[in-house]
Protein backbone atom coordinates (compact mmCIF):
# COMPACT_ATOMS: atom_id res chain seq x y z
CA UNK A 1 0.00 0.00 0.00
CA UNK A 2 1.34 3.46 -1.08
CA UNK A 3 1.84 6.04 1.77
CA UNK A 4 1.83 9.72 1.80
CA UNK A 5 4.06 11.49 4.39
CA UNK A 6 2.38 15.34 5.91
CA UNK A 7 4.34 17.78 7.52
CA UNK A 8 3.05 20.03 9.80
CA UNK A 9 3.40 22.86 12.22
CA UNK A 10 0.89 23.75 15.05
CA UNK A 11 0.57 27.32 15.83
CA UNK A 12 -0.39 27.91 19.37
CA UNK A 13 1.45 29.75 22.30
CA UNK A 14 1.03 26.60 24.54
CA UNK A 15 2.64 23.17 23.45
CA UNK A 16 1.40 19.63 23.23
CA UNK A 17 2.39 16.50 23.75
CA UNK A 18 2.88 13.93 21.41
CA UNK A 19 -0.22 12.05 22.84
CA UNK A 20 -2.97 15.27 22.41
CA UNK A 21 -1.92 15.59 18.81
CA UNK A 22 -2.51 11.95 18.08
CA UNK A 23 -6.11 12.23 19.46
CA UNK A 24 -7.08 15.15 18.53
CA UNK A 25 -6.42 14.63 14.88
CA UNK A 26 -8.18 11.06 15.94
CA UNK A 27 -11.31 12.57 17.34
CA UNK A 28 -11.12 14.72 14.00
CA UNK A 29 -11.40 11.80 11.63
CA UNK A 30 -13.65 9.92 13.49
CA UNK A 31 -15.90 13.14 13.60
CA UNK A 32 -15.79 13.91 10.22
CA UNK A 33 -15.62 10.67 8.19
CA UNK A 34 -16.84 7.86 10.63
CA UNK A 35 -15.61 4.64 12.10
CA UNK A 36 -15.22 3.36 8.21
CA UNK A 37 -13.79 6.59 7.21
CA UNK A 38 -10.89 6.04 9.93
CA UNK A 39 -10.44 2.68 8.92
CA UNK A 40 -9.32 3.75 5.58
CA UNK A 41 -6.78 6.02 6.58
CA UNK A 42 -3.90 4.00 8.43
CA UNK A 43 -2.97 6.99 10.48
CA UNK A 44 0.21 7.37 12.51
CA UNK A 45 2.03 9.76 13.86
CA UNK A 46 6.14 9.73 12.59
CA UNK A 47 8.22 12.45 14.47
CA UNK A 48 7.36 15.39 16.37
CA UNK A 49 9.08 17.58 17.97
CA UNK A 50 7.75 19.63 20.51
CA UNK A 51 9.97 22.31 21.44
CA UNK A 52 9.62 23.42 17.59
CA UNK A 53 5.88 22.44 17.32
CA UNK A 54 6.21 20.78 14.09
CA UNK A 55 5.54 16.95 13.14
CA UNK A 56 5.19 14.31 10.43
CA UNK A 57 2.36 12.16 10.26
CA UNK A 58 1.74 9.61 7.81
CA UNK A 59 -1.41 7.89 5.95
CA UNK A 60 -2.22 5.95 2.88
CA UNK A 61 -2.34 7.74 -0.20
CA UNK A 62 -6.03 7.14 -1.70
CA UNK A 63 -6.88 9.08 1.79
CA UNK A 64 -4.33 11.87 2.27
CA UNK A 65 -7.51 14.78 1.51
CA UNK A 66 -9.54 13.49 4.10
CA UNK A 67 -6.50 13.39 6.36
CA UNK A 68 -6.09 17.12 5.55
CA UNK A 69 -9.78 18.23 5.74
CA UNK A 70 -9.63 16.41 9.08
CA UNK A 71 -6.30 18.50 10.52
CA UNK A 72 -7.65 21.27 9.25
CA UNK A 73 -10.76 21.20 11.07
CA UNK A 74 -9.07 20.50 14.47
CA UNK A 75 -10.24 23.83 16.23
CA UNK A 76 -9.02 23.23 20.16
CA UNK A 77 -6.91 20.48 22.23
CA UNK A 78 -7.09 19.88 25.96
CA UNK A 79 -10.02 23.03 25.16
CA UNK A 80 -7.22 25.40 24.12
CA UNK A 81 -7.21 26.65 20.99
CA UNK A 82 -5.17 25.30 18.47
CA UNK A 83 -4.52 25.06 14.48
CA UNK A 84 -2.73 22.50 12.71
CA UNK A 85 -1.21 23.51 9.64
CA UNK A 86 -0.16 21.24 6.77
CA UNK A 87 2.97 22.28 5.58
CA UNK A 88 3.89 19.90 2.41
CA UNK A 89 2.46 16.73 1.40
CA UNK A 90 5.20 14.10 -0.22
CA UNK A 91 5.34 10.44 -1.34
CA UNK A 92 8.76 9.66 0.67
CA UNK A 93 10.62 10.95 4.12
CA UNK A 94 13.92 11.88 2.22
CA UNK A 95 11.38 14.43 -0.15
CA UNK A 96 9.30 16.00 2.14
CA UNK A 97 12.67 17.22 4.19
CA UNK A 98 13.95 18.40 1.24
CA UNK A 99 10.40 19.95 0.63
CA UNK A 100 9.70 21.83 3.44
CA UNK A 101 12.23 23.67 5.60
CA UNK A 102 11.10 22.42 9.34
CA UNK B 1 1.44 28.47 -9.89
CA UNK B 2 -1.48 29.39 -8.48
CA UNK B 3 -2.42 32.58 -7.21
CA UNK B 4 -4.68 32.52 -4.19
CA UNK B 5 -6.78 34.63 -2.85
CA UNK B 6 -8.95 35.60 0.37
CA UNK B 7 -11.20 37.60 0.22
CA UNK B 8 -12.50 37.53 3.71
CA UNK B 9 -10.93 37.85 6.76
CA UNK B 10 -12.54 39.84 9.25
CA UNK B 11 -9.94 41.27 11.95
CA UNK B 12 -10.83 44.00 14.48
CA UNK B 13 -9.38 47.37 12.31
CA UNK B 14 -8.95 49.18 15.96
CA UNK B 15 -6.44 46.21 16.46
CA UNK B 16 -3.49 46.52 14.42
CA UNK B 17 -1.59 43.76 16.04
CA UNK B 18 -4.32 41.04 15.12
CA UNK B 19 -4.27 42.59 11.92
CA UNK B 20 -0.76 42.12 11.50
CA UNK B 21 -1.15 38.56 12.70
CA UNK B 22 -3.75 37.34 10.91
CA UNK B 23 -2.43 39.10 7.30
CA UNK B 24 1.45 37.34 8.36
CA UNK B 25 0.19 34.27 8.74
CA UNK B 26 -1.80 34.56 5.24
CA UNK B 27 0.71 35.12 3.55
CA UNK B 28 2.97 32.72 5.55
CA UNK B 29 0.26 30.14 4.22
CA UNK B 30 0.87 31.14 0.53
CA UNK B 31 -1.84 33.58 -0.33
CA UNK B 32 -1.44 36.43 -2.53
CA UNK B 33 -4.06 38.27 -2.14
CA UNK B 34 -6.45 39.22 1.15
CA UNK B 35 -9.61 40.81 1.07
CA UNK B 36 -10.41 42.48 4.73
CA UNK B 37 -13.84 43.71 5.82
CA UNK B 38 -13.94 47.60 6.67
CA UNK B 39 -17.20 49.49 7.97
CA UNK B 40 -18.40 51.53 5.36
CA UNK B 41 -17.18 54.59 6.54
CA UNK B 42 -13.66 53.82 6.95
CA UNK B 43 -10.98 56.81 6.98
CA UNK B 44 -8.40 57.14 3.93
CA UNK B 45 -5.93 56.93 6.88
CA UNK B 46 -7.00 53.40 7.94
CA UNK B 47 -7.00 52.12 4.52
CA UNK B 48 -3.52 53.53 4.05
CA UNK B 49 -2.46 51.77 7.29
CA UNK B 50 -3.82 48.49 6.10
CA UNK B 51 -2.20 48.69 2.94
CA UNK B 52 1.02 49.22 4.87
CA UNK B 53 0.54 46.47 7.15
CA UNK B 54 0.01 43.89 3.84
CA UNK B 55 2.87 45.68 1.42
CA UNK B 56 5.15 44.64 4.29
CA UNK B 57 4.43 40.78 4.20
CA UNK B 58 4.30 41.53 -0.07
CA UNK B 59 0.14 40.79 0.22
CA UNK B 60 -1.80 42.54 -1.84
CA UNK B 61 -5.08 44.45 0.21
CA UNK B 62 -8.86 44.54 -0.94
CA UNK B 63 -10.80 46.87 -0.07
CA UNK B 64 -13.73 44.76 0.73
CA UNK B 65 -17.02 45.77 2.55
CA UNK B 66 -20.38 43.88 3.67
CA UNK B 67 -23.80 44.79 3.87
CA UNK B 68 -26.52 43.34 5.96
CA UNK B 69 -29.75 44.96 4.40
CA UNK B 70 -33.12 44.50 6.16
CA UNK B 71 -34.56 45.28 2.41
CA UNK B 72 -33.93 45.64 -0.87
CA UNK B 73 -34.14 49.30 -0.75
CA UNK B 74 -31.80 49.73 1.94
CA UNK B 75 -29.34 47.48 -0.25
CA UNK B 76 -29.92 49.81 -3.52
CA UNK B 77 -29.00 52.99 -1.27
CA UNK B 78 -25.86 51.39 0.04
CA UNK B 79 -25.04 50.43 -3.18
CA UNK B 80 -25.45 53.58 -4.98
CA UNK B 81 -23.90 55.38 -2.22
CA UNK B 82 -20.58 53.06 -1.50
CA UNK B 83 -20.03 50.58 -4.97
CA UNK B 84 -17.31 53.33 -5.72
CA UNK B 85 -15.39 53.47 -2.61
CA UNK B 86 -14.80 49.59 -2.12
CA UNK B 87 -12.95 46.70 -4.55
CA UNK B 88 -15.18 43.87 -3.46
CA UNK B 89 -18.89 44.42 -2.15
CA UNK B 90 -20.41 41.33 -0.41
CA UNK B 91 -24.21 40.79 0.67
CA UNK B 92 -25.18 39.05 3.33
CA UNK B 93 -29.02 38.06 2.31
CA UNK B 94 -31.02 37.31 5.19
CA UNK B 95 -34.34 37.68 3.52
CA UNK B 96 -35.60 36.46 0.37
CA UNK B 97 -36.32 39.55 -1.38
CA UNK B 98 -32.84 40.99 -0.32
CA UNK B 99 -31.23 37.75 -1.88
CA UNK B 100 -33.44 38.34 -4.89
CA UNK B 101 -32.46 41.86 -5.74
CA UNK B 102 -28.63 41.19 -4.49
CA UNK B 103 -28.68 38.57 -7.41
CA UNK B 104 -30.08 40.37 -10.17
CA UNK B 105 -27.69 43.77 -8.92
CA UNK B 106 -25.12 43.89 -10.98
CA UNK B 107 -22.96 45.64 -8.91
CA UNK B 108 -22.85 43.17 -6.19
CA UNK B 109 -19.97 40.73 -6.31
CA UNK B 110 -20.58 38.25 -4.10
CA UNK B 111 -23.43 36.74 -2.42
CA UNK B 112 -23.11 35.45 1.02
CA UNK B 113 -26.08 33.49 3.47
CA UNK B 114 -25.58 33.17 7.12
CA UNK B 115 -24.30 29.35 8.79
CA UNK B 116 -26.28 29.75 11.60
CA UNK B 117 -29.79 29.44 10.33
CA UNK B 118 -30.41 26.73 7.33
CA UNK B 119 -33.91 28.67 6.95
CA UNK B 120 -32.03 32.09 5.89
CA UNK B 121 -29.85 30.19 3.25
CA UNK B 122 -31.91 31.42 -0.01
CA UNK B 123 -29.80 29.91 -2.89
CA UNK B 124 -32.21 27.96 -4.54
CA UNK B 125 -32.78 27.87 -8.21
CA UNK B 126 -34.51 30.99 -8.90
CA UNK B 127 -31.89 32.83 -6.86
CA UNK B 128 -28.86 30.76 -8.86
CA UNK B 129 -30.69 31.44 -11.95
CA UNK B 130 -30.66 35.38 -11.47
CA UNK B 131 -27.13 35.45 -10.06
CA UNK B 132 -26.06 33.78 -13.55
CA UNK B 133 -27.39 36.76 -15.67
CA UNK B 134 -25.22 38.98 -13.54
CA UNK B 135 -21.46 39.07 -12.09
CA UNK B 136 -22.56 37.76 -8.39
CA UNK B 137 -20.74 34.64 -7.13
CA UNK B 138 -21.98 32.76 -4.37
CA UNK B 139 -18.75 33.00 -1.36
CA UNK B 140 -18.49 30.14 0.71
CA UNK B 141 -17.14 30.85 4.55
CA UNK B 142 -15.47 28.48 6.18
CA UNK B 143 -14.68 29.45 9.68
CA UNK B 144 -18.15 28.92 10.25
CA UNK B 145 -17.58 25.10 9.34
CA UNK B 146 -14.75 24.60 10.59
CA UNK B 147 -16.02 25.97 14.35
CA UNK B 148 -19.68 24.42 13.97
CA UNK B 149 -20.03 20.82 15.81
CA UNK B 150 -22.68 17.78 15.48
CA UNK B 151 -26.10 18.72 14.60
CA UNK B 152 -24.96 21.69 13.14
CA UNK B 153 -22.25 20.89 11.13
CA UNK B 154 -24.57 18.17 9.49
CA UNK B 155 -26.73 20.79 8.58
CA UNK B 156 -24.48 22.92 7.50
CA UNK B 157 -22.64 20.40 5.30
CA UNK B 158 -25.84 19.16 3.50
CA UNK B 159 -26.95 23.27 2.91
CA UNK B 160 -23.80 23.48 1.61
CA UNK B 161 -23.90 20.82 -0.90
CA UNK B 162 -27.12 21.54 -2.60
CA UNK B 163 -25.99 25.37 -3.22
CA UNK B 164 -22.54 24.29 -4.83
CA UNK B 165 -24.66 21.73 -6.87
CA UNK B 166 -27.17 24.30 -7.91
CA UNK B 167 -24.58 26.55 -8.44
CA UNK B 168 -22.76 24.28 -10.56
CA UNK B 169 -25.75 22.91 -12.77
CA UNK B 170 -26.31 27.18 -13.49
CA UNK B 171 -23.09 28.52 -13.29
CA UNK B 172 -22.61 30.96 -10.88
CA UNK B 173 -19.23 31.34 -9.78
CA UNK B 174 -18.68 29.80 -6.39
CA UNK B 175 -16.03 31.38 -4.21
CA UNK B 176 -14.23 29.87 -1.34
CA UNK B 177 -13.32 32.51 1.83
CA UNK B 178 -12.04 31.81 5.18
CA UNK B 179 -14.00 34.48 7.15
CA UNK B 180 -11.83 34.10 9.71
CA UNK B 181 -11.90 36.62 12.69
CA UNK B 182 -8.72 35.53 14.72
CA UNK B 183 -5.36 33.12 13.16
CA UNK B 184 -6.71 30.03 14.77
CA UNK B 185 -8.86 30.17 12.09
CA UNK B 186 -6.85 30.97 9.05
CA UNK B 187 -5.74 27.64 7.23
CA UNK B 188 -3.76 27.33 3.97
CA UNK B 189 -5.52 26.72 0.77
CA UNK B 190 -5.31 23.29 0.09
CA UNK B 191 -6.37 22.64 3.16
CA UNK B 192 -9.44 24.51 2.41
CA UNK B 193 -9.87 22.65 -0.92
CA UNK B 194 -9.65 19.26 1.02
CA UNK B 195 -12.16 20.94 3.36
CA UNK B 196 -14.28 21.93 0.46
CA UNK B 197 -14.40 17.71 -0.41
CA UNK B 198 -17.22 17.58 2.27
CA UNK B 199 -20.15 18.85 0.56
CA UNK B 200 -18.68 17.15 -2.66
CA UNK B 201 -16.48 20.18 -4.34
CA UNK B 202 -14.20 18.52 -6.49
CA UNK B 203 -10.68 19.28 -6.09
CA UNK B 204 -9.75 21.38 -9.29
CA UNK B 205 -13.44 23.47 -8.76
CA UNK B 206 -12.30 24.59 -5.17
CA UNK B 207 -8.74 25.36 -6.09
CA UNK B 208 -10.61 27.68 -9.15
CA UNK B 209 -13.00 28.71 -6.17
CA UNK B 210 -10.05 29.63 -3.93
CA UNK B 211 -7.49 31.35 -6.78
CA UNK B 212 -8.96 31.95 -10.10
CA UNK B 213 -12.31 33.09 -9.37
CA UNK B 214 -12.13 35.86 -6.57
CA UNK B 215 -9.00 37.01 -8.66
CA UNK B 216 -11.18 38.12 -11.85
CA UNK B 217 -13.82 39.11 -9.01
CA UNK B 218 -10.60 41.65 -8.37
CA UNK B 219 -9.13 42.31 -11.57
CA UNK B 220 -13.14 43.56 -13.24
CA UNK B 221 -13.68 45.90 -10.37
CA UNK B 222 -10.59 47.67 -10.33
CA UNK B 223 -10.42 47.80 -13.95
CA UNK B 224 -14.24 49.58 -13.73
CA UNK B 225 -12.68 51.91 -10.57
CA UNK B 226 -9.87 53.18 -12.43
CA UNK B 227 -10.18 56.53 -13.91
CA UNK B 228 -9.63 55.32 -16.90
CA UNK B 229 -12.31 53.06 -17.16
CA UNK B 230 -15.28 54.16 -19.94
CA UNK B 231 -17.65 51.23 -20.27
CA UNK B 232 -16.99 47.41 -20.08
CA UNK B 233 -14.67 47.19 -22.77
CA UNK B 234 -13.84 50.85 -23.62
CA UNK B 235 -11.47 52.76 -21.71
CA UNK B 236 -9.09 55.81 -22.26
CA UNK B 237 -5.51 54.76 -23.35
CA UNK B 238 -3.79 58.13 -23.34
CA UNK B 239 -5.05 62.06 -23.43
CA UNK B 240 -4.62 65.19 -25.25
CA UNK B 241 -1.32 64.95 -26.29
CA UNK B 242 -2.58 61.75 -28.45
CA UNK B 243 -5.36 63.83 -30.47
CA UNK B 244 -3.20 66.52 -32.01
CA UNK B 245 -6.16 68.30 -33.64
CA UNK B 246 -8.03 68.21 -30.63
Amino acid sequence: MRKRYLAFKIKSEQSVNKRDITDAVWNAVLKLFGEYGAGQINLALIEYDQEKSWGIMCCSRRTVEMVRASIASVTEINEKSFAIHVLGVSGTLESLRRKVTL
Amino acid sequence: MKRFVDLHLQPSIKDLNQVKNMVGLASELGYHMIGITLPPNVTRGTVKQLQSICNNVKLNLIRRVDFFPKTPRELLHNLSRFRRKFEVISVVCTSKAVSRQAAKDRRVDLLSFPSTNPRQRFFDNAEAELASKTFSSLEIDMAPLILSKGFHKIRLLSSLRKEVKIARKFNVPVTISSGATNTDLIRGPYDYAAITALFDMAMPLALHALSTTPFTIVQRNREKLSPNFVAPGIRVVGRKNYCPNA
